[in-house]
């Protein structure tokens, strides 16, 4: 329908885009093989200096194993309490359904400030001392919604007449959940899975009034940007960040079947359609 | 996403428990003295320990950028097995607020300047320590031994650290002769070049200024300003606004606006020169003009609720012998407050005692203002200066 | 042995079957049971630390030990509506809001365009993929990669001074912010527009063609009122994250550019001054709470 200039000149915008898009992250790839460390362009010379550098830092490391320790146990509560939350909401009709429905996406459409504050005055309000499980909490409490978010839209493009259909041919509850229920909704569970863990491995804002004296690596890499000490380290720290959270994102896409462009999902919280 | 006119019944309640919550477990706030430092701090009662165990294996610090550097912390935890761990402040008030309900149970140390000591005792968020446990105590500087600042009705609430200026830092390239006044920082001339710390406190440099550019105002000390004196130090900062490239908060925030040429001048720690100039990206030097400078005065205070304490006194002792003092002095550029260190200094950089009059404090001393919180009761008794908290609501509105 | 039969399965699972029938006659009983935990989550810990921190909005604090006053007052919110200096900063944040919006509403329209109605399917695929994989890279990362394009020594300055251009000095300045928060947030805007887009039907367009319309014309009255709702719904995104930053204002921004996400950083951090600002975090929720009344009108909430 549309003229040969217009697909043109489309396809150079596309182009455009997609450049604006990924230059800035390739860029830091870049970076981190930066033999110098000013960061300056052009880039004198490529080594892996750096790579052995923040390995050998102690304070990288404890940080990266407190943000892979709350990723892991944020995203394991969030699947037990986001799976059974959408189970419950696929099955309920009473009229607060929409109220909770609300609830249990606030956390993510309230900027992640607010939040922060929120729980970091509950917690002071409430004597709790700011600790690894206050920073779990908070991540937990926006991990459920994603988790929630991808097992509910699964359900809903399942069909219900398979679970019927297996009661009537004489499985218990347990049974149609574990053999008919489970396989259909384990990509979801783990498509939630792995963007919960994503999410919770890049998070700052919220973490930032949730730590004590601890640091996530994201923690680290803010603190680090603005001592404006070690930036060959925070570009080598940064590539690595940026890897963690893209690769669970597409293992998840692929899980729930690559294509998605049958129904998109117009709110990028899930990878479901 | 259709909203229902009626919250959902599981709503409705859970907002009722949460009120509940809130009113059953509403605690009072503790009555303070409001600024009268006469009156007994609540952890006075607190007896600190007599003798230092053995080291718990890890320290939690909150400290200035250059407190805690590697080349004199690795030696500490190999004496002693504690690990540091460090959180930069950039200013004092963040420094309270990390150290409230006395440290939170994350905090052992805190080295306070003088500006946030009185605050810190008085909010019950440090306890008394004991100077018996620094064996290096005995040579410190009279005046140090016992600060107003740190030490209430003979109660030492932490241990004196070091002390020194805030020094006006510019580019030799745009200023090849040194600049002689603080004029150069509210000069329109250097508009968009320019920088200054982002802190509440910087009134008070203001107010310094204008002691010696409008002595009609009668100010005396820059922290204790009447409403007219206040007024007229906002108005100068108001008017520096346009000539801020950027408000620095860390130290690492003025040294790359430095490196990147982005400012050629600005208000500075002696930390961000020497280390500008060990980087050797761009050519520096620092002064401190003819109306003087403010400056600041470290104490390393004890937590209330300091999970390692003994780490915490082992801290202390270490970071109080003469090597360490010097080595501290000459890494960051100030001043250390034991009498011995100047040895030390010499032997690491020739001249260096003289260079940061660790030998004659004395007079050099009286010419600093040092960091200290203003209070609403001015020197003459009544109480119509200016209490922090507007400087706070003040700064906010300059730096808008 | 006796074969198993329908009936005799049916006899056994029988026995193991009265709490599934207990769910089967009260049925909202499993679903009661299910949404327990993950509502008492959210109501006993994320509900009431936003009910906690909407009361203490109008607490305030001791100016000298900085501990909380729990006197009812509404000194916070008279001094945020009377003082210039945070009208300035509130009018800038929803300003800068606005205009990140508007700049990826234009960037992400022909992208949208192109992946609904030109592109073959596997195009899409792509694509579609391509614009989620920078939206989940980290964020923090993402914001460093442009202070190391944007500063003096940067590929941006080089690129420009290597075509004989004066080199841009936008580090530090609202500019600067204005391109960071544009590029974030670009994924979110594409996304729902295209889904918008790809719901116009073909006929609709052959329809206005078979009634002589040119194709600006169906462009304009018919394509671009159907893809309204998706880019109010990709908007709701742009503005709502733009609005509660503070993480870019500091590592991007210079002297005047405070955001209310600073004020509150600053104020809970840093001034140790928790009511006021969680009077000041009420003004985005009440600005997000009214754009979303809007967006809802336009049809927003369906694109999503």
């Amino acid at each position: 329908m549309e003229g040969f200039w217009t697909k043109v000149a489309l396809r150079i915008w596309v182009a455009l885009i997609l450049l604006f898009l990924f230059i800035p992250i390739l860029l830091i790839f870049f970076y981190a093989f930066n033999t110098s460390n000013i960061e300056s362009w052009p880039i004198p010379g490529l080594t892996l200096k750096w790579f052995t550098a923040s390995w050998d830092d102690a304070e990288i490391r404890t940080a990266l194993a407190l943000s892979v320790q709350a990723g892991l146990a944020a995203t394991a509560l969030a699947l037990i309490l986001g799976s059974s939350a959408a189970f419950a909401i696929h099955r309920m009709t009473f009229f607060g359904r929409d109220a909770i429905s609300l609830l249990f996406v606030l956390p993510l459409a309230l900027p992640g400030i607010i939040t922060g504050i929120s729980l970091n005055a509950f917690f002071s309000f409430g004597g709790f001392p700011l600790s690894f499980w206050t920073i779990v909490v908070g991540h937990t409490t926006f991990c459920i919604v994603v988790v929630y978010n991808n097992v509910l839209a699964r359900l809903r493009r399942s069909q219900g007449s398979l679970v019927e259909a297996a009661m009537d041919l004489g499985a218990n509850g347990l049974q149609t959940f574990r053999d008919i229920t489970l396989p259909l909704i384990s990509t979801s569970v783990v498509a939630g899975a792995m963007l919960a863990f994503a999410l919770s491995f890049d998070e700052v804002i919220v973490t930032t009034f949730t730590a004590g004296a601890q640091n996530t690596l994201p923690i680290w890499i803010f603190g680090a940007i603005r001592l404006g000490q070690r930036l060959p380290e925070v570009n080598v720290v940064v590539s690595f960040v940026i890897l963690v959270t893209i690769v669970p994102v597409v293992i998840a896409a692929r899980l729930t079947g690559g294509g998605g462009a049958a129904r998109v999902p117009a709110a990028p919280l899930s990878v479901e359609a | 996403m259709r909203s229902t006119k009626a919250p959902a019944m599981w709503v409705r309640l859970g907002t009722v428990a949460a009120a509940a919550v809130i009113a059953i477990t509403a605690c009072g706030s503790n009555a303070s003295p409001g600024g009268s430092t006469a009156a007994q701090p609540p952890t006075a009662g607190m007896k600190p320990p007599t003798s230092v165990g053995a080291g718990e294996g890890q320290l939690n610090l909150i400290a200035w950028e250059g407190y805690v550097d590697d080349s004199w912390v690795k030696q500490f935890t190999a004496n002693t097995g504690c690990k540091v761990n460090a959180k930069y402040a950039g200013s004092s008030d963040e420094m309270v607020s990390l150290m409230k309900g006395g440290g939170g149970g994350q905090w052992d140390m805190v080295s306070a300047s003088g500006d946030a000591d009185l605050r810190l005792i008085y909010g019950g968020d440090v306890k008394p320590m004991n100077t018996d446990l620094i064996p290096d105590f005995k040579n410190f500087q009279t005046y140090f031994k016992a600060p107003g600042y740190n030490t209430i009705n003979g109660i030492h609430y932490g241990i004196s650290l070091q002390w020194g200026p805030n020094t006006l830092l510019y580019s030799t390239k745009k200023f090849p002769n040194a600049p002689t006044s603080w004029s150069v920082i509210y000069d329109p001339a250097n508009k968009g070049l320019v920088t200054v710390p982002d802190n509440p406190i910087q009134i008070a440099d203001a107010a310094l200024y204008l002691m010696k550019t409008q002595p009609s105002l009668g100010i005396k000390d820059p922290y204790e300003l009447t409403q007219k004196q206040f007024d007229a130090s906002v108005t100068l900062l108001k008017q520096q606004r346009p000539l801020i490239k950027k408000y620095w908060g860390t130290a690492g925030d003025e040294i790359t606006l430095f490196e990147n040429g982005d400012v050629v001048v600005g208000a500075a720690w002696p930390y961000q020169t020497i280390q500008l100039k060990a980087d050797g990206k761009v050519a520096v030097a620092d002064t401190i003009p003819t109306e003087g400078a403010t400056g600041w005065g470290d104490t390393w205070m004890l937590a209330t609720n300091a999970p390692h304490p003994n780490c915490a006194y082992l801290w202390t002792a270490y970071v109080s012998t003469a090597k360490v003092q010097a080595e501290q002095a000459l890494f960051f550029g100030e001043t250390p407050v034991n009498t011995m260190a100047c040895q030390e200094m010499e032997s690491l950089q020739a001249g260096s005692c003289a260079q940061y009059h660790a030998d004659a404090p004395g007079s050099y001393f009286n010419t600093i203002k040092f960091w200290k919180t203003p209070i609403a009761t001015c020197p003459d008794g009544s109480s119509s200066c200016i209490p922090y908290a507007q400087w706070q609501t003040a700064w906010t509105t300059i730096t808008a | 042995m006796a074969v198993p039969t329908t009936a005799g399965r049916l006899r056994k699972n029988r026995g193991a079957a009265p709490l599934q029938s207990l769910f089967w006659r009260l049925p909202w009983l499993r679903s009661a049971l299910l949404l327990t935990p993950p509502l008492g989550w959210f109501v006993l810990i994320y509900l009431s630390s936003l009910v906690l921190l909407l009361v203490t909005a109008f607490w305030t604090i001791d100016t000298f030990t900085t501990q909380i006053v729990q006197v009812w007052s509404v000194d916070n919110f008279t001094l945020i509506v009377n003082e210039p200096a945070y009208r300035l900063i509130i009018g800038r944040t929803i300003g800068l809001a606005a205009l990140v919006t508007f700049t990826d509403a234009v960037l992400a329209f022909p992208f949208a365009y192109f992946m609904a109605r030109v592109a073959t399917r596997r195009t899409q695929t792509i694509l579609f993929a391509a614009v989620l994989l920078p939206l989940w890279a980290s964020y923090l990362a993402r914001v460093y990669a442009w202070i190391l394009i944007l500063n003096h020594s940067g590929i941006l300055n080089w690129s420009l001074q290597s075509i004989g251009l004066p080199p841009a000095n936008i580090g530090y300045t609202i500019p600067a912010m204005w391109i960071v928060f544009s590029y974030i947030w670009l994924p979110f805007m594409i996304i729902p527009t295209y889904a918008a887009l790809e719901r116009v039907p073909e006929s609709l367009l052959e329809a206005a063609a078979d009634l002589g319309a040119p194709r600006w014309r169906a462009l304009l009255d018919v394509v671009l009122p159907l893809a309204v709702p998706g880019v109010v719904a990709g908007s709701i995104f742009t503005f709502s994250l733009t609005l509660g930053d503070y993480i870019t204002p500091i590592l991007v921004g210079g002297a005047g550019s405070t955001f209310i996400g600073n004020v509150v950083y600053s104020s809970v951090g840093i001034a140790n001054n928790v009511p006021f600002a969680a009077a000041l975090a009420m003004v985005p929720v009440a600005i997000m709470a009214v754009y979303l009344l809007i967006a809802r009108r336009l049809g927003a909430f369906e694109a999503l």
